[in-house]
């Protein structure tokens, strides 16, 4: 097991570098924007991977309501947590590609709002699960991630529904839409190094999440154990 | 250029922090395991 994630990590290490040198280097340069349009290649796979990881824990907080069990509660809090991670980078690239491009950091429209919503909802969901200390705190966690999860596909769709500043999709937007080859392919390999490693850092906070879980078990057995030898 | 690379710097720097995050948290749940087995 632990031979196969070395495996893993080191394939996804050697794909993070290429998609890097695809992004920088391979990619055409865009023609009116310049340069500074290759964020779009870290942007763009980063919003995938959180769209991506808000759903496994949406699913995940389904699956532990139905059986209250470790397994979909932690892969529950693991996907939130490398989610807010990815949403971060969302919002700190989208400003610095905005500023450049449309001469301010951020304006109100509704992709840039219903993102930092998002942000912020699972930002909410992580305080509850570290401050919170009730035995109802996962069954609350799990019923926020449901509700929140309706902001994902508003955020999709807003750039559909609303007249945005942010521009149309480039990919599956209709007519007029698609980009060159070569920025397609860099795109793609940016999509699955992401991806790839968002499920590394899944696996090890997981992993993390269910050893935490079993130390705290057996310190509340412990604690319960020495209660019973003081009360004979 | 300036903020192109500005963009990839802050996500390898979230991206590295967040593994050292993990690291540390991972260092100090082994310790606690090592401290549960001594107290058995």
């Amino acid at each position: 097991m632990k031979r196969g994630f070395i495996a893993i990590a080191l394939v996804t290490l050697g794909m993070l570098s290429y998609a890097l040198h695809q992004a920088m280097v391979g990619a055409p340069m865009e023609r009116t924007m310049g340069e500074v349009q290759r964020i779009f290649y870290y942007h763009v796979p980063s919003a995938w991977v959180a769209f991506l990881c808000f759903f496994v824990n949406f699913l995940a907080s389904i699956w532990y309501l139905v059986k209250r069990s470790v397994k979909p509660d932690a892969i529950a809090l693991a996907c939130a947590e490398v989610g807010v991670v990815f949403c971060t980078i969302v919002l700190i690239t989208g400003p610095l590609w905005a500023k450049p491009v449309w001469g301010i950091w951020w304006t109100w429209d509704a992709r840039l709002t219903s993102t930092l919503v998002l942000w912020l909802i699972y930002i909410s969901y992580l305080i509850l699960r570290k401050y919170s200390s009730g035995g109802q705190t996962p069954v609350i966690a799990a019923a926020l991630a449901i509700f929140g999860f309706v902001d994902v596909p508003l955020v999709y769709m807003s750039i559909r529904w609303f007249r945005t500043q942010h521009p149309q999709p480039v990919i599956g937007g209709g007519e007029g839409s698609g980009i060159h080859p070569g920025m397609f392919s860099a795109l793609m390999w940016n999509f699955a190094a992401f991806t790839l490693f968002a499920a590394v850092l899944i696996y090890l906070r997981y992993r993390l999440e269910v050893v935490q879980q079993q130390v705290e078990t057996a310190y509340a057995d412990r604690a319960l154990a020495r209660d019973v030898r003081g009360a004979r | 250029m300036t903020y192109l690379y500005a963009a990839y710097v802050v996500t390898w720097v979230i991206h590295i922090l967040y593994l050292l995050y993990l690291t540390r948290r991972f260092a100090r749940l082994r310790d606690e395991v090592k401290e549960l087995e001594q107290g058995k």
